[in-house]
């Protein structure tokens, strides 16, 4: 599978990933690399094989819908880039 | 007398203080870490504080790694102290809690040094994607450390301390272990928890450990190990007395060499030393049973879909909001998303998140990462049925020595392809070891065990009796002896 210079733009706009743009046919030729290598998956018969998604088989542990954490708002929002009032900012979204 | 048992026997009967250990520690930091860059940050006066802390309580006895230094690798939280995961992203991020392996390394009284240099988000084999530059290797500091655990690695084998935490994803630890010519270990997917230890591919991350010696790392993991509850996936079972398991016998222990790890691609010498290795276990009374894992030549496809997949999931989070690097001016709330990621991650962790958005994008899923984790299954299908016939697996941990800075930095896949012998392990969740047996080119390389799932206390003493019959780890780099 190879990438086109496009198809490279738009996933990294997926991934919300701003590229020089004359990096764009280096990514490409890399990802399709990259993507050549996977392509061997193609080679292995999987025909009425259950996918693993967990190394162990182990399903997902529940708990109990309780309050474990007090609140830490002043800790984590020390370290963010901007805040105000106890929110968040960024820049305005509705005109 | 192991190094770690040594430290600790020393402290014990007062010849030598934890503070006098911590300053002697952050000396040989301060003198030889300009050659490596090993560190990305030392913490001297928390780590003195520590060793004061630890002192009072060595005057009351204490347990075997109270007052014994260490270095954590950047990517496990360490409270008040900034922890980067070798990004741009992370330069400013200070968490406001310790990683839940920290904790319980912090409550069994060791010091923390400082947080080494790493690929960046564990993305690397060579250490040289790191935001703050690549680590060398003190056998050879033309050469790479290995990664992505490499400033871990690269500190214990220059004795800058005696152990060092790390993570191993695809072998991380083991791979870097070995071209440093230490000891690594990855234990069971599940054993250590994974809470505040920066996620990169979840169903594969695993924290362990370095040291010199097998020996050692059974302490580490003894105090690493543990159910915790703010990790949904740490596994709920009782941790064994390791070291009680490190009997130095393996008379009858079955080890199986798989006829796959040592085909085309593995160096010569490389190879040589390895089998000298698998004799060596043969002559403390095991016995080598040749096995075969047919699905090994697929294990770095699918590791190059499952691990992407689950990279540009968890590094969806770094959005120049909450915490981490934010661009300047951003123009719109868009433009600051696509700035700050685009800024932030460097050119690997760019790729790779590009890989993994476009294996999981419309149309493409069934094709990459459900197929994946078909073929994953038929890889850990292998190893159940080669553990019903062995006890432990030996393998080369890589195909050969360190290579050059730079060697393979422009040509991914090569460097993808580094991994061959260790991702296995990590998609199938298994304990591995990787223990130094040789030189190459007055390179170290390393030999690999692997053992079944939670039977972490057979991959050690394996280990340990092949430690106990050889000395090639207890070598160490000119320059950096002592």
């Amino acid at each position: 599978m190879s990438l086109k210079p496009e198809q490279v733009r738009k996933v990294a706009f997926l991934a919300r990933l701003r590229l020089d743009e004359d990096r764009v046919p280096e990514y490409a030729n890399e990802l399709s690399g990259i993507l050549g290598l996977v392509d061997q998956l193609e080679r292995a018969d999987t025909d009425g094989v259950e996918p693993m998604a967990h190394p162990l088989d182990l399903a997902a542990r529940l708990r109990v819908d309780a309050v474990s954490e007090g609140d830490q708002r002043d800790a984590f929002q020390a370290i963010a880039p901007a805040t105000e009032g106890g929110l968040y900012l960024v820049p305005r979204v509705i005109e | 007398m192991s190094r770690l048992r040594e430290l600790a026997a020393r402290l014990a009967a007062r010849e030598v203080s934890a503070v006098e250990l911590t300053r002697e520690a952050l000396a040989r930091i301060e003198r030889h870490d300009g050659d490596l860059n090993a560190l990305v940050t030392v913490c001297a006066d928390r780590a003195l504080a520590q060793a004061e802390a630890a002192d009072a309580t060595l005057a009351a006895g204490a347990g075997p790694l109270t007052g014994i230094p260490l270095i954590h690798k950047d990517i496990f939280c360490t409270s008040g102290v900034r922890t980067s995961c070798g990004s741009r992203m992370l330069d400013n991020f200070v968490p406001p809690y310790d990683a839940t392996a920290v904790e319980h390394l912090d409550a069994a009284g060791m010091i923390t040094l400082g947080k080494a240099n790493m690929d960046e988000f564990a993305m690397g084999s060579s250490n040289e994607t790191s935001f703050y530059g690549p680590v060398r290797n003190p056998w050879n500091t033309d050469y790479v450390p290995g990664g992505s655990s490499g400033g871990s690695a690269a500190a214990v084998a220059a004795g800058l301390a005696p152990a060092a935490t790390g993570t191993d994803t695809g072998g991380s630890i083991r791979q870097p272990a070995a071209l440093c010519g230490i000891t690594g270990f990855k234990p069971t997917y599940g054993r250590v928890s994974r809470w505040g230890m920066i996620a990169f591919a979840s169903s594969l991350d695993q924290a362990g450990c370095f040291a010199r010696s097998a020996e050692d790392c059974a302490l580490l993991l003894q105090a690493m190990a543990g159910f915790d509850e703010r990790d949904s996936t740490a596994v709920d079972r009782p941790v064994p007395d390791y070291a009680a398991a490190l009997t130095g016998d393996i008379k009858g222990m079955k080890v199986g060499v798989p006829s796959e790890y040592f085909a085309e691609g593995l160096e010569a010498r490389t190879r040589a030393a390895v089998e000298a290795g698998i004799q060596e276990l043969e002559g403390r009374g095991a016995e080598i049973v040749e096995i075969s894992l047919p699905h090994t030549d697929q294990a770095v496809p699918t590791y190059y879909v499952v691990a992407p997949a689950e990279a540009s999931s968890n590094l969806s989070r770094f959005d120049g909001v909450r915490y981490g690097y934010r661009c300047d001016d951003p123009a719109d709330l868009e433009d600051l998303y696509l700035r700050s990621r685009g800024e932030g991650f460097g050119r690997e962790v760019q790729r790779r998140i590009m890989v993994g958005t476009y294996a999981l994008s419309a149309g493409y899923y069934d094709a990459y990462y459900l197929k994946a984790q078909k073929v994953r299954r038929l890889i850990a299908d292998d190893f159940r049925r080669a553990f019903e016939q062995v006890d432990v697996i030996a393998s080369p941990t890589t195909q050969g020595p360190a290579f050059r800075l730079g060697e393979k930095l422009d040509d991914p896949v090569t460097m993808y392809l580094n991994d061959i012998y260790t991702i296995p392990a990590n998609l199938a969740g298994l304990p591995g070891i990787s223990a130094p047996c040789g030189f190459v080119n007055d390179l170290p390389v390393g030999m690999q065990l692997l053992a079944p799932w939670f039977e972490e206390g057979r991959l050690l003493n394996a280990a340990h009796a092949y430690q106990q019959a050889t000395d090639w780890h207890t070598r160490r780099p000119e320059g950096f002896e002592a």
